[in-house]
């Protein structure tokens, strides 16, 4: 009877997980797709190779080998137990005990085993985690961006690694005790004292207790990531497989539609016979739609680490630029738009935008496009596509610029430099080589 | 006073019935700002030196539109490319060589998209390169030997084109001691100038760029400041100047210190 209720309740619950999860799956697919247009299909190979070592294999993240390190315990013990989650979903499904044990024998040991020393790894990685971000108070980690809900949703993610961590071992010392051992597990064997004198209904209990917070963590989990910065951990593959080839690189992207503009400048007559422009299409980008989709895929892969801000030469020398704020704000505006869209519906339009309401033009005026933020990112976010398009939009649709920069366009329009110096000067330099 | 040198200006070369194999893209800095100009000037010596058949644009050369575009200002930028992509494709101009990471990078990986498909290369590359071929040579007893160089990686080479070997080769030929900032390559510090922030004033903030990158210059001891970018060497110039060490540590290009060390004669 006890184990048919659980049966009942562990379906429920997996139901109500899955309603939850694709239901937010759905709407996170369709608000990267609000972005634009931007083909990243071609060379799958180079980018399956860019996902194995950029998120699989963690590449970037070892430039700094302490939290490379602490980071990999934790992402392994992730990876692997999900063997475990298997066992735990059959015999959650179908009201059984440990599935595999009789098929699988000493392999089951082992593999049972080698979660136990990863969860233990895992444990002190959490710890040390948790100490980094709220005793040691790393730079990154106390910025103004990440005040309030960043913070605590950080935290909240290492606490449920932790609670996690207890259930799996409650569960197993329990179970091991029940059974004199018999399951021979290298970490939980060293705790069973623990639970030495107690009767066999508690260590049930106890053993019933663990798999339950186990799994209901999973669950609450797997519902919480999305909302989380923690998403990272699905989204890091994608992100890292769609991301530009080279990269970082100098090169910024092209805007054929003002050279369309500028050959009907220049030749007039061909204006009758070029397709009319898209109406209310933006030059530049006011607002997350106008951004490309990899942009709004970028910024639901953050996980706010801020590597790229300790980078930034801006943030750094105290300006207001913080390459990681730039990825939170998309993210932000974009989860407003999308709330926007399944409220009032498409034509529905708040007044805000990124610009200006959560970017401002003193952040974007301050980035130097030296590519350290890009080259930082250990899965592949361009936090510079964005600061660049945002900037497209204040000079040309708004022309929103510093007088300085306003007379050095005038310049280059004049007098074809960026200082207002006539062409002929060009051979000054000429004239005093040769004269020796 | 140097030997005068000749420099072969394409218009004339072209009405002369001769055609070079490099051209010499100067840019704005080389061509106006006097302390680029003796960056250009001793690039021009090199190649004058090394029997590089080359030539410049003079008058026809333009802003390639570098600074407009990082701005943001599209418009701009691409009525500069599509000029000076005209110009360069009547001249029929097949490599160029440039002293400015900037317009190197422009030229390399934003013109194709226009129209305007050339092999470019940084000075640096080419000196490598000259090197390497041995056609230059040093003058005996190194005019560098006992000094301290450290080398500023320029953004626009370094992680925006992943050039950190070539600037570094040239200078191991310099017999001085080459040492690295606790910054450098791929997490070389920026000197402020980039994305047209040298064209006006920096954002609010605690301390300017330059200033904070030339801490690190003062950090690593070096007497000599090797950069591979007139804007990086006015920054870095200023920044020395600001801590008041400009008597001690000299910011030069890595084309004035093998022109300095090398032997152009004949």
């Amino acid at each position: 009877m006890a184990i048919m209720i659980q049966q009942l309740l562990f379906l429920a619950v997996l139901g109500i997980t899955s309603f939850f999860v694709a239901r937010k799956a759905r709407e996170i697919y369709r608000n990267i797709r609000l972005g634009k247009p931007d083909d990243r299909t071609h060379e799958p190979g180079k980018r399956l190779q860019n996902m194995l070592l950029l998120a699989f294999g963690q590449k970037k993240m070892f430039q700094n080998l302490t939290p490379a390190l602490l980071h990999l315990c934790v992402y392994v013990a992730f990876i692997i137990t999900q063997i475990e989650l298997i066992e735990i979903l059959v015999d959650g499904a179908f009201g059984l005990h440990r599935f595999f044990y009789p098929y699988l024998g000493g392999l089951y040991t082992f593999i049972i085993s080698f979660i136990e020393i990863l969860s233990v790894l895992a444990f002190v990685a959490t710890i040390a985690f948790l100490s980094r971000r709220n005793l040691l108070k790393l730079p990154r980690f106390t910025m103004k961006e990440l005040a309030g809900w960043p913070m605590l949703d950080a935290n909240l993610i290492l606490i449920g690694e932790i609670i996690l961590i207890i259930g799996i071992f409650s569960m197993n010392t329990a179970d091991m005790t029940l059974h004199n051992g018999a399951y021979g597990f290298a970490v939980s064997r060293w705790l069973m004292p623990l639970f030495a004198g107690f009767s066999d209904a508690t260590l049930h209990l106890i053993e019933r207790f663990g798999w339950w917070l186990h799994i209901l963590t999973v669950f609450g989990f797997l519902v919480y990531l999305p909302y989380s910065k923690h998403l990272h951990i699905m989204l890091a593959f994608p992100n890292s497989y769609f991301a530009d080839l080279t990269s970082p690189s100098g090169k910024m992207t092209n805007m054929p539609r003002i050279t369309q503009e500028i050959n009907l400048m220049l030749n007039p007559q061909a204006a009758a016979d070029a397709p009319p422009a898209a109406e209310n299409e933006r030059f530049g980008a006011k607002d997350v739609q106008d951004l490309s989709w990899k942009s709004l895929l970028d910024a639901y892969s953050c996980t706010e680490c801020g590597r790229c801000t300790a980078a930034c030469p801006a943030n750094q020398t105290g300006k207001k630029l913080s390459p990681r704020k730039i990825m939170m704000d998309t993210r932000d505006r974009l989860e407003e738009v999308g709330r926007n869209l399944d409220a009032h519906g498409n034509d529905y339009t708040d007044g805000k935008s990124l610009l200006h309401d959560y970017i401002s033009s003193e952040e974007l005026r301050a980035c130097t496009t030296c590519n350290a933020c890009v080259q930082e990112c250990p899965v592949s976010i361009n936090p510079l596509n964005i600061i660049l398009e945002l900037r497209r939009f204040l000079i040309l649709e708004e022309a929103n610029s510093p007088d300085e920069w306003n007379k050095m366009f005038n310049n280059v329009e004049h007098s074809g430099a960026v200082w207002q110096l006539p062409a002929d000067k060009r051979l000054t330099w000429i004239q005093e080589v040769e004269n020796g | 006073m140097s030997e005068p040198i000749q420099v072969p200006v394409m218009a004339e070369l072209i009405a002369r019935g001769e055609k070079p194999d490099i051209l010499f893209w100067v840019g704005c800095a080389g061509s106006f700002d006097q302390r680029a100009q003796r960056i250009t000037k001793a690039f021009a010596r090199i190649l004058h030196h090394t029997g590089t058949k080359f030539a410049v644009l003079g008058m026809e050369e333009t802003c390639t539109g570098d600074p407009a575009r990082r701005a943001g200002n599209e418009f701009l930028f691409q009525m500069q490319a599509l000029t000076n992509i005209q110009t360069l494709n009547m001249y029929e101009v097949t490599k160029i060589v440039t002293t400015c990471p900037h317009c190197f990078n422009t030229l390399k990986n934003e013109y194709p998209e226009l129209g305007g498909n050339y092999e470019v290369i940084h000075h640096t590359q080419l000196l490598q390169q000259l090197i390497n071929e041995g056609r230059i040579k040093l003058k005996e007893g190194g005019t560098f030997k006992g000094k301290r160089i450290t080398y500023h990686d320029s953004c626009y080479l370094g992680r925006a084109n992943q050039i950190y070997e070539a600037p570094r080769k040239v200078l191991e030929l310099l017999d001085a001691e080459l040492v690295e900032m606790k910054r450098c390559r791929t997490k070389g510090l920026c000197c402020g100038a980039g994305g047209a922030q040298m064209f006006k004033e920096d954002e609010p903030g605690r301390i300017h760029v330059n200033m904070e990158r030339t801490e690190d210059v003062l950090q690593s001891n070096a007497n000599v400041v090797a950069a591979a970018c007139p804007f990086c060497n006015t920054m870095l110039t200023d920044g020395v100047k600001y801590h008041d060490k400009q008597d001690e540590i000299h910011v030069l290009d890595i084309a004035e210190l093998i022109a300095q060390a090398a032997d152009l004669e004949g």
